[in-house]
């Protein structure tokens, strides 16, 4: 993958497994400390698998507009979390209209469906709104050009929703139809986490079917591999480039209602650090791989939920999930070190 | 193409403009221009009465300079509160009070009209510094309300202190900020000092609730991290057993993670002084970990605000709240009420609304007392000023009797707690919460 | 641009049509509110009306210019009139719309009083709505009329109407610096006098009209001379210019002065970063991780506090702790200049976004506070005393950062002609060919990491001190990116390209108080512009001007891909 012009050892591989080395016996040594003080029940244990599993379905969602953008345009689009954010508003005010009429208690599957139509809608058009008005006239500018663009898209994409809807914290109203749990064997789950889990399964084998299955689909990947090629062969580049975005928009939008449902608060200035955590996730799959987007949401979440319990209790860290984002990173920087492109590798496009 | 370099070529005009204008008349630099200058009405830019250099002006001895204000021009007084974002309930109620405070003075101080400048700080450390030194560099500011949260204080007070100015803050409550050994000399406040507030929420779990395992969570805020160290150790004192501390960081959302690290200490309660946001994903998410179901919960002022309660959802229903005890207030307070419905029609949004009406008439005491009237100028002495303010006593304040001292705690400290009985309508003490200790 | 074709109507709707999207924008985000109380010319004009009124002019005047350039002037007024009036058609149909649709339900700004800031004077319903589209309508005739004018004229007409509504934005600063007659004479407690406005629209259109005309004269002028004529210009315009820059803080006073402090530590961290991403190409999202590490060092080397790390290091002075600081950030670079050089492009970009964090993270813990000060941060840093001197003071501090960034300046100009420099381009252009010219990418790419990891640190370690306290917070992945928006809208690789963009990203934002709460919004807004319409920076490096001028292709090179020709003829 990458040349092989360079030597195949020199002494930064050597120090690099010296830094690997050292994290992995802390983290083997601190999870056996940890696991043989017998503090947390296997129950506990579940619990934290499962929490951490209903924010990577979130993480995954957003990460893979991200891995889908990447994979056709190669550029970071910094303000995919901003299109998820407006998605939880446009949510947010159907789920109020739906609560007040009182359609939300009646209805509660219909009205999670309106939801989930109307944040699509929002986050796609706004998906789609910024690749018009932002990225296609950079298509040829060299790399960084659209990343700043990208910064630029999210910065006001933020500002502007600070104004329109306020800078305060909403709350999203309560569903009655997802409280309470559900008892699967030995394992208690949240009804919303129920149907986070059913949401982001049945949206990604929709994403997995349009994008290998359908002609649209073979649009995309052909102009993931050569824009010029595939503009040869008759596809209609600005348009596949335009549907990869309402795409990514779309689950972005589905991401924000599942936020909205799980967390019930939203504000402006939600999308950036869930944004941040899809992009790591994304990279961490392999950018460009929609099922590496998945895999390293998933892992991510999890990573987040038992790893400050699991490697730093033991070792006596106080606070440990002050530093949940500190393990993900390290893990992230970790599996970098050691698999340069991700856990499942590059797809869609072979850039890196 | 030409027309987008524009811009940049008038912004280039335009400092060219401002150094032709002041290379002009270098032999009098503005120095030498300000003690005539100052006499005049001059434009409300903040550092046009050039009042660094008027130290050397006859009528000013003061080591800390003093502020000139000519005939007509107002008294500034700045404010740095949390006005915008998660917490602006907290911020937007004090400033709310300063204002109706101002009212109450008639808008006016000796003759000059009272105009509040302010800052918007974030809640956080670094807000504090921005707005600190915002209002640090304008040297036609009198003195400073603020801030609101105590983070921004430890930070923001040095600075504002090393200029000069003197704050008083509304809704600090951190012990360390007036702990002798830590506390720069500008400093007072007229919030209660957490010692207090932490005493009495662990009373109230240990001795009223008969609690005796608690856990308790802090974001890393000084606020939050005095008062929950505040309410282990009197937790503890009383007999009772801290099982977990945690802490989570600010914009954390998922806390069920940290939750189930709680549940496995198995506490009776938990006390997570902190603000809006995370205190509403503790309140709710708590609910749904497995074997926390009927914990307790208990947070401090910080959350107590309707904000708090529409982002924590149903799960705030029965959970406790500490803060100031609005029914120890004096009957002026009714007043202050009725003045506050009136103009803006719905009762105040948190708590520290009367602290920061008395602080404003606490500056506005002092500035009284030392005020120098000079042919037409007004001469603000910023050591008296600070001096005046400590030497506050017996002043007759909504909160109580307010006595500032040397310490910088003016406050007369009263807490209650107060249980939440109804998530959608907020107004302390009369649908919800309702007070219910001592 | 290609052939123009013949102008219609059409486009002139769209582009009102545009304006008013952009009307609408500012209205419903709150600008108008919040603006109706500013006044451009005091009693006048305020704030809002100009921007309003901005949103239907600049679409006329395009309308009107592309119109008068392919069909004549007959039309372009009628082009102007259509992009006018359109603007200010949905201006009205908002302002039409929020009471009866209810748009305060989801839109916070949307309220009764929005409504009548947006109606001319008293005026409501139908009535109101009518008097707006025909206000559109005359400023797009007007903007139509300007576009008559010759060259020369419209353009300093422009530049005067922006600089009287920036004038008027900026009166608390200007007001330190100008003479206090001037002062009095031009504004009012509330903005601008009608006299003063008048003033200085004139003298500013006279200004800009004589320096159309006699600039390019100057150029020809300056370009005639002999070259050794030319160096004493040269080195007398550097004098000046560095005169100037000296004698600034006593002319700028104490708020100016801070500004042009954070002005400063932007700069330094820019030119650090520029050797990373513009001299070497290799992208860097977690640069403020250096930026933290010798603020942080500073902090925990100076300060009285955590009596955990006083009990084996003493209390160091700021000069003691300078080298340190400087000297642990390089010590960083290095260290994470080895997992960074097993990685490209994005990748690279993530592990350093990754590092800034993850330092961040463990300042912030509780873990690290005995040593670190946790999310409460440190306060008591020292500051620079010696020889009897000890800065306090924005003038004073800014000296010391003045001087830093002629040191980052030297260092890295120096840098950029050297072999290093030369090395760097290679490697930025293309990877596998610096390689098998056996340029030894590990050192270089080393080199690069660590010259830029010492300049964030020397910046940190001034910032430190500088504030006096030191928050976890103020290292978060917005500084990195904000540095690399400085370095790109300035021009990447350009050396002044990072002064203007510092001046005009950071500078400028924080001198207009008015927009604070917009500011950001704005800063996006403006992000994108530059990207769309120059891409190349603000001041652009030669070499990378050209290459953003060819039709971007990796794989074409030209006869001197990297400016190697160019730069070799320069003695180093």
């Amino acid at each position: 993958m990458f040349s092989n012009l360079r030597r195949k050892y020199d002494f930064t591989d050597y120090i690099l497994w010296l830094i690997g080395a050292t994290l992995l016996i802390a983290i083997i040594y601190g999870s056996f400390v940890t696991l043989s003080s017998g503090k947390y029940t296997t129950e506990q244990w579940l619990n934290f698998v499962i929490f951490g599993l209903a924010q990577g379905g979130i993480y995954a969602l957003i990460a893979l507009g991200y891995t889908m953008v990447y994979g056709i345009l190669g550029m970071i689009n910094f303000a995919h979390g901003e299109f998820f954010m407006f998605g939880t508003f446009g949510a947010f005010f159907v789920a109020e209209a739906l609560a007040s009429s009182g359609f939300l208690e009646s209805n509660p599957l219909l009205s999670i469906i309106v939801m989930l139509m109307a944040a699509m809608i929002v986050s796609a058009t706004v998906a789609v709104l910024s690749e018009r008005i932002a990225y296609r006239p950079l298509r040829r500018a060299p790399r960084l050009v659209p990343l700043i663009t990208a910064i630029g898209v999210s910065y006001f994409l933020q500002y502007t929703a600070r104004g329109f809807f306020g800078s305060g914290v909403e709350a999203f109203p309560n569903v009655p139809a997802l409280a309470g749990v559900v008892q699967l064997g030995p394992i208690t789950m949240q009804r919303s986490q129920i149907a986070v889990f059913a949401a982001t399964g049945i949206l990604l084998f929709l994403l997995w079917f349009i994008v290998s299955k359908t002609k649209v689909g073979r649009a995309i990947r052909s102009v993931a591999e050569d824009k010029d090629a595939a503009a040869l062969m008759g596809v209609n580049v600005d348009r596949t480039i335009a549907l990869t975005f309402a795409l990514g928009g779309i689950m972005a939008g589905a991401a924000g209602v599942m936020y909205g449902l799980v967390f019930r608060q939203v504000a402006f200035y939600m999308g950036f650090v869930p944004g941040l955590k899809a992009f790591t996730a994304a990279v961490l799959g392999g950018i460009g791989n929609l099922a590496g987007a998945v895999m390293g949401g998933l892992i991510l979440g999890v990573i987040e939920s038992v790893g400050p319990s699991l490697f730093l209790e033991g070792i006596g860290i106080p606070s440990p999930h002050q530093l949940k984002d500190g393990i993900a990173f390290t893990v992230l920087v970790l599996i970098l070190i050691f698999r340069p492109s991700g856990i499942l590798g590059e797809r869609l496009s072979k850039r890196a | 193409m030409r027309t987008r370099t524009l811009l940049l070529f008038s912004v280039l005009v335009l400092f060219a403009l401002a150094f032709a204008a002041c290379a002009a008349p270098p032999a009098t630099a503005p120095v030498a221009d300000a003690p005539a200058a100052a006499t005049e009405a001059a434009s409300e830019a903040p550092a046009a009465d050039a009042a660094a250099s008027t130290d050397a002006a006859a009528g000013c001895t003061d080591a800390l300079g003093c502020v000139e204000i000519a005939a007509g021009d107002p008294i500034r007084i700045g404010y740095a509160l949390v006005v915008a974002g998660p917490n602006a309930a907290l911020g937007e109620d004090s400033a709310r009070g300063i204002e109706i405070a101002v009212d109450d003075l008639g808008g006016e101080l000796l003759g000059h009209p009272i105009e509040i400048v302010g800052e918007d700080t974030g809640c956080s450390p670094e807000g504090g510094q921005a707005a600190a030194t915002k209002l640090a560099s304008d040297p036609t500011i009198v003195a400073v309300i603020g801030t609101s949260c105590s983070s921004e204080a430890r930070v923001g007070a040095p600075i504002l202190s090393e200029a000069g100015l003197s704050m008083v803050s509304p809704s600090n409550t951190a012990p360390d900020l007036t702990d002798p050994e830590k506390r720069t000399p500008g400093y007072f406040r007229t919030a209660h000092n957490d010692l207090v507030q932490g005493a009495v929420a662990a009373e109230f779990a240990f001795n009223n609730l008969g609690l005796t395992k608690a856990a308790t969570v802090h974001d890393g805020s000084l606020y939050a991290v005095g008062l929950a160290t505040a309410f282990a150790d009197a937790f503890k004192a009383l007999g009772g057993e801290i099982v977990s501390e945690q802490a989570v960081n600010v914009g954390d959302t998922d806390m069920r993670p940290v939750l189930t690290t709680i549940a496995a200490a198995g506490p009776e309660i938990i006390y997570y002084p902190i603000f809006t946001s995370e205190a509403g994903f503790i309140t709710a998410q708590s609910k749904e970990v497995p074997g926390l179901e009927n914990v307790k919960l208990m947070a401090a002022d910080g959350s107590f605000s309707q904000d708090f309660v529409n982002a924590a959802g149903e799960a705030a229903l029965g959970m406790y709240l500490s803060s100031p005890d609005f029914s120890a207030f004096g009957d002026a307070y009714q007043g202050f009420l009725a003045a506050h419905e009136a103009k803006y029609g719905e009762p105040p949004l948190s708590a520290f609304h009367a602290h920061a009406y008395d602080a404003a008439n606490v500056i506005a005491a002092a500035v009284q007392a030392v005020a120098i009237q000079d042919g037409d100028t007004l001469i603000i002495p910023k050591g008296a000023l600070r001096d005046a303010i400590a030497a506050t006593s017996g002043f007759q304040g909504l909160t109580g009797t307010i006595t500032c001292g040397e310490s910088g705690d003016c406050a007369d400290p009263k807490i209650a707690v107060y249980e939440v009985t109804d998530i959608s309508a907020w107004n302390p003490n009369v649908t919800s919460p309702m007070k219910v200790y001592p | 641009m290609q052939k123009e074709r013949p102008y219609s109507l059409l486009d002139a709707a769209t582009l009102g049509l545009y304006g008013g999207i952009a009307a609408i924008m500012i209205a419903l985000v709150g600008m108008v509110d919040a603006f109706e109380r500013k006044d451009i010319i005091a009693d006048v004009v305020t704030m809002s009306q100009v921007l309003l009124s901005a949103m239907a002019f600049t679409p006329a005047f395009f309308a009107a210019s592309r119109a008068q350039r392919t069909r004549g002037k007959g039309i372009s007024l009628v082009a102007g009139a259509v992009a006018g009036s359109i603007a200010a058609l949905l201006v009205a149909l908002l302002a039409l719309a929020i009471v009866p649709l209810n748009l305060r339900a989801v839109f916070v700004n949307a309220t009764p009083v929005l409504v009548n800031e947006l109606m001319p004077g008293d005026l409501e319903g139908i009535i109101g709505a009518v008097v707006l589209v025909a206000a559109g309508l005359v400023v797009g005739v007007i903007a139509a009329l300007l576009t008559w004018l010759p060259g020369v004229l419209r353009r300093a007409t422009i530049i005067s109407l922006v600089s009287v509504t920036l004038i008027a934005l900026l009166a608390d600063v200007i007001a330190v610096v100008i003479p206090r007659e001037v002062d009095r004479y031009i504004y009012r407690s509330n903005g601008l006098s009608v006299e003063g406005a008048i003033t200085v629209f004139v003298v500013i259109l006279v200004i800009a009209c004589l320096w159309q005309v006699l600039q390019p004269k100057l150029n020809r002028a300056v370009a005639n001379l002999p070259e050794s004529r030319r160096q004493v210009l040269r080195f007398v315009t550097t004098i000046v210019l560095l005169a100037l820059l000296f004698a600034a803080p006593a002319l700028l006073g104490s708020y100016l002065s801070e500004v042009a402090d954070l002005v400063g530590f932007y700069i330094v961290m820019a030119l650090g970063l520029n050797v990373v991403v513009g001299f070497a190409g290799l992208l860097d999202l977690g640069y403020v991780a250096f930026f933290a590490i010798g603020a942080y060092t500073m902090a925990v080397l100076t300060t009285p506090e955590l009596p955990l790390v006083r009990s084996f290091i003493p209390q160091l002075s700021f000069w003691a702790a300078l080298p340190l600081a400087v000297l642990a950030a390089l010590l960083a670079g290095v260290l994470l200049g080895v997992p960074v050089l097993k990685t490209r492009g994005d990748y690279l970009a993530i592990i350093t976004l990754g590092f800034g964090e993850i330092i961040r993270l463990l300042v912030l813990s509780d873990a690290l506070k005995p040593v670190m000060g946790g999310a409460q941060g440190v306060t008591g840093i020292a500051r620079p005393e010696g020889f009897g001197l000890r800065a306090d003071t924005p003038q004073e501090f800014y000296y010391l950062i003045l001087i830093s960034i002629l040191i980052a300046w030297f260092i890295t100009a120096r840098l950029k002609k050297s072999r290093l420099g030369r090395a760097w381009m290679a490697i930025r252009e293309d990877e596998d060919v610096a390689a098998a010219m056996s340029i030894n990418l590990v050192g270089y790419k080393l080199a690069a990491f660590a010259t830029g990891a010492t300049l964030a640190g020397l910046s940190g370690a001034f910032f430190g001190s500088k504030l006096g306290s030191m928050v976890p917070a103020s290292f978060n992945v917005l500084v990195s990116i904000n540095v690399l928006a400085v370095l790109i809208v300035g021009g990447m690789g350009s050396l002044p390209g990072v002064v203007v963009g510092a001046i005009a990203l950071i500078g400028l934002p924080e001198l207009l108080r008015e927009f604070n709460e917009f500011r950001w919004w704005v800063y996006g807004a403006v992000l994108v512009a530059m990207m769309l319409f120059r891409p190349e920076g603000l001041w652009p490096d030669a070499v990378r001007e050209r290459e953003l001028l060819e039709d971007h292709e990796p794989n074409v090179i030209d006869e001197d891909p990297t400016g190697l020709a160019k730069d070799a003829t320069v003695p180093t």
